[in-house]
């Protein structure tokens, strides 16, 4: 039915060390061949039997990336009735990802959010009353359920896309009224300025590419908020976690200046860590609105690091924090364990079920510790976050990409001396791609948008 | 009632304009009885405006008309006294044929070939009534539909029976087309003075509007606008630039043997409105009776008047005038630009201050008309009214505006009333194959306040819908539709093979760095060749092309206009051309979804209410249709698409 084979992380991210890469269609045998090389037998994927478990190793042309089991089903029996390989990967969300990039780039086109849903449904794998749950739950949203991935753009990233895609719309429409009335609307120059125009937005998408590529275009990763009484040593902690080496920092524009957020990678996890201003009570207005903000942050994060002065006794404030982590992913980090401690894991364990970590920020001992438990948090399934907004970033950036190389021909067209009517395909192919990433875009692939928000990756 | 005059025939065509000529071969050529009123014989394919065929975009729709198998290209091969291809400075997908008419003979020619055509009789009296009856069980039920269901879908359909004329007539018919131009209980504005005529003068039709209200018809009133015609002999041409026709004139049919078509030409004349042009109008404003509110009806906003545009272009000192002639037999002259509903005194001073117009004599008065005609969206694609079965309509009545738009849908809807005669599928032309198909989805799909005219902004996939290759594009289809003869079918083929054959020979010739390229390249202000390459490299050069390159390729076969003007244009802009293929594709998968005519949007509870409403009074046939209505949003069609594919599912398709 489909000509295409698809690939995508089918696991979610956060529920085990184990992710699993599913590729689907009348290519996946193949494609599976490219990156899966058997360990025991020279025996080619296609022929051996269904519902069979290879061992072996996965490939990126000759970079190794992993072991791995790989699971075959022949269509029709499987999730999406067509033939489908699952690869089982063991080495952490960052190893899968590239298992997943090689399949891409063995052939398999990236599947869009729920689209191994969508080819179950219409390979007549669902029934009826899935199908009307797929219904129901788009009734819930309707409006909404479209503008999810839009959801998932940063504020300002979707303000630029917006404002690029009008530009390049009001251009598109300047050519077009030009070829109908040319007595009243002249190309004259025009084609010096759009020369110029054109340059400048497709350096704006570059710039969103490229940010991108550092994870700032998406609200992505764990969002996780340290919190603690202020001079506990919360931007200490900040510091040496990002000062990590392995760790990518970056410092995103537009967040308030009394929250400091970094992005670091821990073993491929992911996380947005916000500095917050100490919680204490006060009568200053402005620090007020400071802890009032750490309060929230708290309140919507996926993982608090709720900070202890060890050195010194806990008092009221620390009571009415610990109280506030009732019920959320969090750990309580002891610092300054370099200095005389007075306060003693034992004592916090009293008041917090939550798993305790003794560190010193100063000297930057303990830290393994901390990473091990947060890891295992994540990969207990303690932490859940989003992973459609791995596929939808991979998805944004390619359509980002589309845009960008559409702009990029409007210019070789405008090199070459085209005649204007030439521009608009290009232009509005880019308008196409803009849209899509903003949802605005009618088109056939929308059925994989529902199906993306009733079920993801599977 | 005594002695009623009876008379029996397949297809009744109301209307002999543009739309109705074409609509009326269509179902004679078809092998149908066919009937062809119109309240004037002398009036049968009058152009009562400009007198030209074609023009940007316009061109298109002749050339596709022809490639269907309709008359209007021919017709005006035979009567031009100019033609230009226009837009030669752009791209190929912009090109657009435009021909000056002896009107006249035009109207006289497209009268000879009517009446010279079997099936097909031509009969001078007003339809004042249509006449219906209730739909039958049997008539239209379909395989899957439940007795109940089909009652619910049915109940007040009503079925085509014939239609009576004023004077008591009644003529049975399987089926009406209408197409009655701006003859609706016409009325004629210029100043305070109003007559109820149609164009020239022509005898309105009073009474149909009431008997298509009366079967649930909605109505709107539209308006639209003609200049002046002035004497040849009272203008001074020395005042203005002479716009000669092309040199070698290329038909608009593709049928017709281009050596026929190069004849002495005449030319029309440009000048230009002037300030104090513009001074006259905005003084005497208040006199005009789009202003004053005497016109009710909406204007075109493609089709400005003078006053308009001299309203709307505050800024500029001039507009461009044409002075085209109206015919070889006339010294009448068409003032392209200026039409008016002005008062007389005000036309003649306003016409008399452009320059080469002082001493202008007017022969017939500027005037604006209104009209009544049918809200098109109760039209479906096929152009068949919803509701009644076997009637059609096309033209100004469906509430588009010139000449070329009328034939294109008088075809369709002609091609279209016969196959359901014939129990054959209808046919449907979709925005990425044809002007045609966007002219019609536009009307049908869109809310139009105002005549519609076609232009080149309106067709997303312009590149691929170029007049050059309209053949290419709707021979094969004109032929399944049984208007395209055998021979000419095979001709069509032939030329698809040697297009390929000698693209195929082209992509394998290689072009070396020898003295006698390097020369050719230099005269022709191309960069010479470091190293060999290849003849399409060389052909995609901006400065050169096909034809140009055939003195460094020296295997190259002898090969008609047409096939290396389709070479030239696939290989030179072959990535453009791919690329809208793309997007063409992408449009097409909406397309391909049906919705079925017996939907009920009532059953979809997820729809939001005004998408629901708007749903149930377009009824579109695809879903790509329905995502083009406005007020139908992105959400709504995610909805449509679940529910039509769980739909399909439970039925086990």
């Amino acid at each position: 039915m489909y000509q295409d084979t698809i690939a995508a992380i089918a696991t979610a991210m956060s529920s085990s060390g184990i992710g699993i890469v599913r590729i689907s269609g009348p290519e996946a045998f193949s494609i599976g061949e490219k990156i899966f090389r058997p360990k025991k037998t020279e025996k080619k994927i296609a022929e051996e039997p269904a519902y069979t478990l290879h061992y072996g190793t996965v490939w990126d042309g000759e970079i190794l990336l992993d072991e791995a089991l790989l699971l075959l089903m022949r269509e029709p029996h499987s999730y999406t009735a067509e033939d489908t390989v699952e690869i089982d990967c063991h080495g952490g969300i960052l190893v899968v990802k590239r298992v997943l990039e090689a399949a891409v780039k063995a052939g398999a086109r990236l599947a869009e959010p729920g689209e191994f849903t969508k080819r179950a449904f219409l390979n007549g794998r669902l029934d009826l009353s899935q199908a009307e749950a797929v219904m129901d739950l788009i009734e819930a949203k309707n409006d909404l359920a479209l503008r999810n991935s839009v959801s998932q753009l940063r504020g300002s990233v979707q303000k630029k896309i917006y404002e690029i895609r009008e530009e390049i719309l009001y251009q598109t429409a300047f050519i077009e009224s030009a070829l109908d009335d040319p007595e009243h609307i002249s190309l004259d120059g025009y084609v010096e300025r759009l020369k110029i125009i054109v340059e400048k937005l497709k350096a704006e998408l570059k710039k969103l590419l490229l940010s991108g590529e550092n994870g700032r275009i998406l609200k992505e990763g764990i969002k996780t908020v340290i919190v603690g009484k202020p001079n506990v040593g919360k931007s200490s902690l900040l510091n040496v976690l990002v000062g990590e080496e392995r760790a990518i920092v970056t410092e995103i524009a537009g967040t308030t200046r009394d929250i400091l957020e970094e992005q670091i990678q821990l073993n491929g996890l992911s996380l947005n860590i916000l500095d917050t201003a100490g919680i204490h009570f006060t009568e200053d207005v402005v620090e007020k609105i400071g802890v009032a903000r750490a309060v929230e942050n708290l309140d919507t994060a996926d993982l608090v690091l709720y900070v202890v002065d060890a050195s010194v006794s806990l008092t009221q404030e620390d009571e009415e924090i610990m109280e506030r982590l009732a019920g959320r992913k969090a750990v309580a980090v002891l610092n300054k364990s370099d200095l005389d401690t007075v306060v003693t894991e034992e004592q916090i364990r009293e008041r917090l079920s939550h798993p305790i970590v003794s560190i010193s920020a100063k000297e930057e001992k303990g830290l393994e510790g901390l990473e091990a438990v947060i890891e295992d948090l994540f990969f207990q399934g303690e932490i859940s976050f989003n992973d459609e907004i791995y596929i939808t970033n991979m998805r944004q950036k390619r359509l980002l990409e589309e845009a960008c190389g559409a702009l990029g021909m409007v210019l070789e067209s405008i090199e070459n001396h085209m005649p204007e009517d030439f521009f608009t395909i290009d232009l509005m192919n880019a308008y196409g791609s803009l849209g899509r990433i903003l949802g605005e875009e009618v088109e056939e692939d929308l059925v994989n948008e529902i199906f993306g928000k009733f079920c993801m990756g599977k | 009632m005594g002695g009623e005059y009876r008379e029996s025939c397949d297809v009744v065509v109301v209307g002999a304009g543009h739309a109705g000529c074409e609509a009326a071969l269509a179902c004679a050529r078809l092998g149908l009885e066919t009937i062809l009123f119109t309240v004037s014989v002398d009036s049968i394919a009058l152009m009562p405006c400009n007198p030209n065929i074609g023009g940007t975009s316009k061109g298109h729709l002749v050339r596709e008309v022809d490639a269907l198998g309709g008359e209007m290209g021919k017709n005006i091969d035979k009567t031009f006294i100019q033609s230009k291809m226009l837009n030669l400075s752009k791209g190929p997908a912009v090109h657009s044929l435009r021909a000056q008419a002896d009107k006249a003979e035009y109207s006289r020619s497209m009268r000879r070939t009517l009446e010279n055509t079997e099936h097909l009789s031509i009969v001078q009296a007003e339809v004042a009534k249509i006449l219906t009856e209730e739909c039958a069980l049997s008539d239209t039920i379909s395989g899957e539909n439940s007795v109940e269901e089909f009652l619910k879908e049915n109940s007040g359909k009503k079925k085509i029976i014939g239609v009576r004329t004023y004077s008591g007539a009644r003529y049975d018919a399987k089926a009406v087309i209408l197409c009655t131009g701006t003859y609706l209980r016409a009325r004629c504005i210029y100043g305070d003075v109003s007559n109820h005529t149609g164009p020239n003068g022509l005898q309105a039709a009073d009474h149909l509007t009431d008997s298509l209200k009366e079967l649930g018809i909605e109505m709107f009133r539209f308006k639209t606008g003609t200049p002046a015609r002035i004497d040849k002999r009272s203008i001074d041409f020395s005042k203005m630039e002479e716009q000669p026709g092309d040199e070698r004139v290329i038909p608009f049919s593709f049928t017709t043997d281009p050596e026929s078509v190069q004849i002495p030409q005449v030319s029309c004349w440009l000048t230009y409105t002037n300030e104090r042009t513009h001074e006259i109008i905005r003084e005497n404003l208040d006199r005009s009776p789009l202003y004053s509110g005497v016109i009710e009806g909406t204007g075109p906003r493609y089709c400005p008047s003078i006053e308009d545009k001299v309203v709307k272009f505050a800024e500029r000192n001039r507009h461009q005038v044409f002075i085209e002639p109206e015919g070889l037999y006339t010294n009448e002259m068409y003032v392209g630009g200026m039409s008016s509903s002005l008062p007389e005194d005000v036309q003649h001073a306003m016409y008399s201050s452009v320059a080469g117009l002082e001493h202008v004599k007017i022969v017939r008065n500027a005037y604006a008309i209104e009209y009544d005609c049918i809200n098109p969206r109760q039209l479906k694609p096929t152009l068949e009214v919803r509701g009644i079965e076997g009637l059609f309509s096309a033209g100004q009545f469906n509430g588009s505006s010139g000449y070329e738009e009328a034939a294109a849908q008088g075809l369709v809807a002609g091609i279209n009333a016969a196959r359901k005669i014939f129990g054959r599928s209808q046919l449907l032309l979709d925005r990425s194959q044809a002007y045609i198909g966007v002219l019609i989805d536009d009307l049908v799909t869109k809310e139009n306040r105002e005549p519609y005219r076609m232009m080149t902004s309106r067709a997303e996939y312009r590149l691929l819908l170029r007049q050059d290759n309209a053949d290419l594009r709707l021979t094969k289809i004109g032929y399944e539709m049984g208007l395209i003869s055998k021979d000419r079918y095979e001709q069509l083929l032939e030329k698809e093979r040697l297009i390929q054959k000698e693209t195929r020979r082209v992509e394998h010739v290689n072009i070396g760095t020898g003295p006698k390229v390097q020369a050719f390249l230099e005269r022709q202000e191309s960069t010479p060749l470091k190293s060999g390459t290849t003849l399409v490299e060389l052909i995609r050069r901006p400065e050169l092309d096909y034809d140009l390159l055939a003195e460094i390729d020296s295997d190259r076969p002898e090969l008609p206009y047409g096939v290396r003007e389709q070479v030239n244009i696939n290989i030179k802009y072959d990535g453009y051309i791919k690329r809208q293929q793309k997007q063409a594709e992408q449009f097409q998968k909406l397309e391909k979804k049906r919705i079925p005519e017996n939907m009920d949007y009532d059953k979809v509870d997820s729809l939001r209410t005004e998408a629901r409403q708007k749903l149930k009074e377009f009824r579109p046939v695809s879903i790509g249709q329905a995502s083009r209505i406005s007020g139908v949003s992105p959400a709504d069609i995610s909805v449509l698409l679940v529910y039509l594919e769980s739909r399909r599912r439970s039925c086990g398709i």
